[in-house]
């Protein structure tokens, strides 16, 4: 039991008014303030707390992106991983980088890393895929424990309980595997002003995906990007009768 | 950009809000910690004019407790500027919060690191950095301004002193493990005799009054102390003797851009609470902030929180710089503290009658601005040192 990768990605801040481009091209990034996505946090904070009970040795912190992810990368090394790898892309690969691309670095990089785990946020607040954990392990053929709500080690197996539309599912998988955090997992602990003394010590190692064998050419093409519509004013009923009228006067019935 | 990405671009002035990424990362970590965690104990703190020893103890987990503490002595070892940016962030969220986190880490953690003998060092400071709060006791009844004409005595008795008096004003006092006392051993040396002793707070004789009913600030526990024939061997003499007068004021030089700060962010914290208001607030057709008088008084108090912002950050580079910095670091207490007032009155006025109530926390921010005129230095102190400063300038 020694190492774990763990994933985290840099995206819009969860307060932040998000606003559509121009153009329909995206969404407005400059100068708007962005941070550790949220599950990836929690992703974090289990896997320093199974290096807290002593079940790993080393929380290896990677992030994909420009120089600017960097920031990322401290503030998991602030929580406690040991150290970090930066894989640098930038320009039109960044924007048209998506879950397999990311999918078959963690893959290239679990192998290198010869980790037993790597847990990963269950989705981003930006894009919502809910792929990268999922691909990563069918890229590498290896056990998934995804929407984890609980993770306990045992021996050479991880019990992970996952939070699914019926209720609660537990499986018991092998390691290697890959997990994905779900919300309930855990609660992030703040960086310790002392911790963020130690982050600026531990090492960051540069690569770029062609380092590790990984083409960036995007299968997806963003065609448009559009706000969601301005929600509209309901019509209020008195009866149920009113309702099976209106539902049937406007064709939906 | 980072003090260290504007260094390797070539930029030798980079503006004054621009940090290094150690000090960017703290304030952001601070400023996610007091909004989440400090901020559901804020109103309650008040009402019952106490601190939550929850809230004390959360406050040493972060190490915000010994921020330039070597990490030797379980300190964070960081700078004076990270200080001041911490005690910023804690502000916007409680400025009660933030004099207890001001105190320890300006006042008593300073004096203790520039002055404590190796044992002393080693006997307290690991100690403030983890689980210890600290008091710096100058004030009396009779002498708040006039602080060298402190009555309380100090009378040796072969290696150890008996000290009588009493303090009062004494912030931290409910909570302290270690006060810093300031008494005089030779009252016929005036000034000179006054030196620094180091008390605990177990120590015999030493009572602590009942806490102050107040305005504001109502969580920071203020305390009269009454020192009756209290013990206090002579190893806890803390620098030289008859030198207390001169490490009070060093202190002070320095605690004073420690409360410019937690002015500034008690302004911006009450600022960022009521401008969202009026963008809500919809009257006579249209937001309250799109009407005109508002927005110039909005931009108005925006100008004088960015000067504020600009005058406590040059004063604490310039004393990090090791350059002189009193005058600057007396501008930037008293205009923050004049500035604090003029924000917190004109954001209970942008939200009209709901301003008024308890119901929203702009009332508390108003409550709590006023001792920044007062404490550490009234307004006309400040301005009285400046002017010995300006006339010294044009001594040819």
């Amino acid at each position: 039991m020694s190492r774990v990768l763990v994933g985290v990605k840099r995206v819009i801040d969860y307060a932040v008014k998000i606003r559509v481009k121009p153009d329909h091209s995206g969404v407005v990034t400059d100068g708007v303030k962005h941070s550790m996505n949220p599950f990836c946090e929690i992703a974090v904070e289990e896997a320093v707390k199974l290096k807290e009970k002593k079940f790993i040795k080393e929380v290896v912190a990677v992030s994909c992106g420009p120089t600017q992810v960097t920031e990322t990368i401290r503030t998991a090394l602030a929580m406690g991983c040991d150290r970090g790898i930066h894989v640098e892309v930038s320009g039109k690969d960044y924007e048209a980088m998506g879950p397999l691309q990311i999918a078959k670095i963690f893959a290239a990089l679990a192998k290198k890393e010869e980790a037993s785990l790597v847990i990963l946020g269950k989705q981003a607040i930006d894009d919502d895929c809910n792929q990268t954990g999922q691909m990563t392990a069918a890229l590498l053929d290896w056990p998934q424990g995804t929407f984890a709500s609980e993770v306990t080690i045992d021996g050479e197996k991880v019990k992970v309980v996952r939070e699914i539309d019926g209720g609660l599912e537990t499986i018991k998988i092998s390691m290697p595997a890959v997990l994905t955090a779900d919300l309930r997992l855990n609660t992030p602990r703040y960086a310790t002003l002392p911790n963020i003394m130690k982050a600026k010590k531990k090492k960051i190692a540069n690569m770029k995906p062609a380092d590790l064998g990984v083409d960036m050419v995007s299968r997806v093409e963003v065609l448009r990007v559009d706000e969601p519509p301005t929600r509209l004013a309901g019509v209020k009923v008195e009866t149920v009768d009113d309702l099976v009228a209106k539902l049937k006067a406007n064709g939906t019935i | 950009m980072s003090a260290e990405q504007a260094a390797a671009l070539g930029v030798s002035y980079p503006p004054l809000q621009t940090y290094s990424e150690e000090e960017g990362m703290m304030r952001d970590a601070v400023n996610k910690f007091a909004q989440e965690r400090l901020a559901p104990f804020v109103s309650k703190m008040d009402e019952n004019s106490l601190m939550d020893p929850e809230v004390i103890k959360s406050l040493f987990e972060q190490g915000l407790m010994g921020i330039e503490i070597d990490p030797e002595y379980g300190g964070t070892g960081s700078t004076f500027f990270s200080s001041i940016l911490v005690i910023e962030e804690l502000a916007k969220v409680d400025a009660s919060v933030a004099v207890l986190c001001d105190i320890q880490n300006t006042l008593i953690n300073t004096l203790f690191t520039k002055l404590g003998t190796a044992a002393q060092k080693e006997r307290y400071l690991s100690r403030l950095s983890t689980d210890m709060v600290g008091s710096f006791c100058l004030s009396e009844a009779e002498s708040g301004s006039d602080a060298f004409s402190l009555k309380t005595r100090a009378d040796k008795h072969g290696d150890y002193y008996v000290i009588n008096g009493s303090k009062m004003w004494i912030s931290n006092a409910e909570q302290a493990g270690v006060f810093l006392v300031m008494a005089n051993v030779d009252p016929s040396a005036g000034h000179r005799g006054i030196t620094c002793f180091i008390v605990d707070r177990d120590t015999e004789g030493l009572q602590i009054g009942k806490k102050e009913n107040k305005l504001g600030l109502r969580a920071s526990s203020t305390c009269p102390l009454n020192l009756d024939n209290i013990k206090v061997p002579e190893k806890n003499v803390l620098g030289q003797i008859g030198h207390g007068y001169k490490y009070a004021i060093g202190m002070l030089n320095e605690g004073r851009i420690g409360i410019a700060a937690q002015m500034l962010g008690l302004a911006q914290g009450c600022f960022d609470q009521a401008v969202p208001y009026t963008r809500q607030r919809v009257q006579f057709g249209k937001r309250i902030f799109d009407f005109q008088a508002m927005q110039h008084q909005i931009a108005h108090v925006a100008t004088q929180i960015e000067a504020a912002r600009l005058l406590t950050y040059n004063a604490a580079r310039l004393k990090e710089a090791g350059r002189p910095f009193i005058k600057e670091a007396c501008m930037a207490k008293y205009f923050t503290s004049e500035v604090a007032t003029l924000t917190t009155s004109k954001c209970i006025e942008w939200m009209g009658g709901v301003g008024f109530t308890k119901d929203y926390p702009v009332e508390k921010y108003y409550r709590d601005c006023k001792i920044g005129t007062i404490y550490e230095g009234t307004t006309n102190i400040q301005l009285s040192t400046m002017a010995k400063f300006i006339d010294k300038e044009y001594d040819h």
